[in-house]
């Protein structure tokens, strides 16, 4: 591979990786918190609640190529520079972590309340209910939406390449655009259609694995490993599928089930 | 073990108020297992839920083993440490199990020990020996999605008991339970209730399971208990709803001028020849419209409605002399269905 196109992958996956690794330090605990704080939360607190979801919104409804232009003083506040990949991850984060944060939201929601009434009937706080209920019981949903996130950020991430971020968006757009090189820009186009499927193939199946450990199987635990049905395997999949192909929907659907009477 | 007294609950939401709960004074004793039965909505899930305190009671009082759980509550909608504290020393059971289908049958078991602080080697041993208690040690590996429904309820029930509780409360714990199943659990709780001396509070609307396994009842109207006590005293109360409909006897008398006896026989009673006695005594004729014998909290119990030729006015005599023997009487009042009915056959005689 030429040292360009392995150069601009690497780019690629370096802000990809590390957009990822802080949209989830950042999004979860903010999904967690917008999840929390609505009204019949355990940490009910229609103030908090409204001024996070403003600026998530807002966050949300800007442009990501703006976002990125706009973030240019703040990238060279954080880390020195605005270009380049390091500067993009700041961007790429800060525009992932309001999605991402949603997305925890609706999985979150889709935990039974039944559950988080049980912990705390044996004397569970709200601690042990993030840990021990709302986390792993929202696990196989949360995968799915990082799945969705990370694609998002692969996408994101040629973006930013158009504006001096570096990666395999810079040399679709330098190359390929501007130099009219067709070759390279086909090829970065499949490049990039290989990360993507990977991601998602990746996260399918995460995504399969802990579903199924959790759908209704009624067949004795031996027999059941002996015969592990791909259908019965698939339909408990479906749902988690949905969620990641519809993050839009599914993030906005709960909001108006909560408004209905 | 567990008192309520003046227990209020009020919800309101959008401007609508309603109330759940009306001034509930229950009072469970120890070792005994308690049903409360009513109809949808009229306030069970809230009474149950008011115990552990899992719904803040609007105003009235909660003990529960001596410690009064409304004092601990606090302010704020959390749980202090204290309140936390106490509920897990109530094990609670509910409708749907409320497994944690990511856990398995034993990590489910382990959780309530986990929030206790025991470390993971007591914790398995202690887990091991509840789901060996209700029978299920085999499936401590399984995933709550392998489970039946009844299965599943056993778990959830020893998972109830890993703190090690005194009171079990438990929410209509067999309403998603076919009948055999029902009856495997409601065993299972009556054992736990004669072992350990475990006192149950039991929600349920179905008057078989306070029949089969409670020893005191309550039955509750429109946020209200509208009549309490043991099974047994409830027999015995005259127009009891609750002795009613614990122990059904149907029949329409059958035709006007007749008066209509419910005749309930306790102990002893359900020996003696009384129906033949009253027939000798007063030379009247007297016929069994319906009759039935159950066992209703371990004791053997008859009940009978009989008909007796004439008006009430005409049978005070003998209806004192069933009184007598010591047997509990009601006299049916007539029904309007019932003229009916006899109305419509007296057009029928007339064609
Ligand atoms: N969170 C709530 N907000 C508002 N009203 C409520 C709430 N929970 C219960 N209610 C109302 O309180 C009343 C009693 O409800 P509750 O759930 O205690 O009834 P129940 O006897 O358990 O009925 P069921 O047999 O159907 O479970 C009902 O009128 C119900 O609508
Ligand atoms: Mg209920």
């Amino acid at each position: 591979m030429q040292p360009l196109l392995r150069d601009g992958c690497l780019d690629t996956l370096f802000m990809v990786w590390w957009s990822a690794v802080w949209t989830v330090v950042g999004g979860l605990p903010l999904g967690i918190l917008l999840y929390l704080t609505d009204r019949g939360g355990l940490l009910q607190n229609v103030v908090v609640n409204k001024v996070i979801g403003v600026v998530v919104n807002i966050a949300r409804s800007v442009p990501f190529i703006i976002l990125i232009v706009w973030l240019i003083p703040f990238s060279r506040m954080v880390i020195g520079t605005s270009i380049g990949p390091s500067a993009a991850v700041v961007a790429l984060t800060i525009g992932a972590i309001p999605f991402f944060a949603r997305l925890v939201e609706t999985s979150l929601r889709e935990v039974d309340g039944g559950l988080i009434e049980a912990v705390q009937a044996m004397g569970g706080g709200t601690w042990t209910i993030i840990f021990k209920v709302l986390l792993p019981q929202a696990l196989a949903s949360l995968v799915a939406g990082l799945t969705t996130t990370v694609i998002a950020l692969i996408g994101y991430s040629a973006m930013a390449g158009a504006v001096g971020g570096g990666g395999l968006g810079a040399v679709a757009i330098n190359y390929g655009y501007q130099r009219q090189e067709h070759e390279l820009m086909n090829i970065t186009i499949v490049l990039l259609v290989i990360i993507v499927t990977v991601v998602q193939i990746a996260g399918d199946l995460t995504v399969r694995r802990l579903a199924r450990r959790t759908g209704r199987q009624s067949a004795p635990v031996g027999l059941w490993r002996l015969r592990r049905t791909p259908k019965a395997a698939d339909a408990t999949a479906v749902p988690a599928q949905r969620a990641a192909d519809e993050p839009q929907r599914a993030a906005d659907e709960p909001k108006a089930a909560v408004d209905a009477p | 073990m567990i008192t309520t007294t003046g227990l209020t609950k009020v919800y309101r939401s959008r401007g609508r108020e309603v109330t759940a709960l009306d001034g509930v004074d229950l009072h469970v004793r120890e070792g005994e297992v308690y049903g409360v039965i009513g109809q949808s909505g009229a306030g069970k899930s809230t009474l149950i839920r008011c115990v552990n305190l899992l719904e803040r009671p609007t105003s009235g009082t909660v003990t529960v083993a001596g410690q009064d759980l409304t004092a601990l509550a606090g302010r704020g909608p959390r749980a202090g440490a204290a309140l936390r504290q106490a509920r897990s020393r109530i094990g609670m059971v509910f409708q749907h199990f409320n497994l944690l289908s990511s856990r398995t049958v034993q990590a489910n078991v382990e959780l309530p020990l986990e929030i206790l602080g025991l470390s993971g080697k007591e914790r398995s041993r202690k887990a091991l020996e509840l789901l060996d208690l209700v029978g299920l040690a085999e499936k401590a590996k399984a995933y709550p999605g392998q489970l039946s429904g009844g299965q599943k309820q056993r778990v959830g029930i020893a998972r109830a008991l890993a703190g090690d509780p005194k009171v079990l409360l438990s929410d209509e714990s067999t309403s998603a339970l076919d009948p055999e199943t029902t009856r495997s659990i409601l065993q299972l709780l009556r054992d736990l209730n004669q072992q350990l001396g475990l006192t149950v509070l039991l929600i349920t609307h179905e008057m078989d399971v306070v029949k089969s396994i409670c020893d005191s009842a309550a039955l509750m109207k429109g946020g209200r208990v509208m009549e309490s006590g043991t099974v047994a005293e409830l027999l015995a109360t005259p127009g009891s709803e609750l002795a009613a409909e614990l122990f059904p006897v149907g029949g329409e008398p059958s035709g006007p001028d007749r008066t209509v006896v419910d005749v309930t026989f306790h102990g002893d009673a359900a020996t003696q020849p009384v129906i033949s006695q009253l027939s000798r005594t007063y030379n009247i004729d007297i016929s069994i419209l319906g009759a039935a014998m159950d066992t209703v909290a371990g004791r053997q119990v008859g009940r009978m409605r009989i008909e007796l030729p004439g008006r009430f006015e005409e049978n005070v005599v003998p209806i004192g002399f069933l009184r007598e023997q010591g047997l509990q009487v009601e006299v049916a009042p007539v029904t309007a269905g019932a003229e009916a009915a006899a109305d419509a056959l007296l057009k029928e005689g007339a064609k």
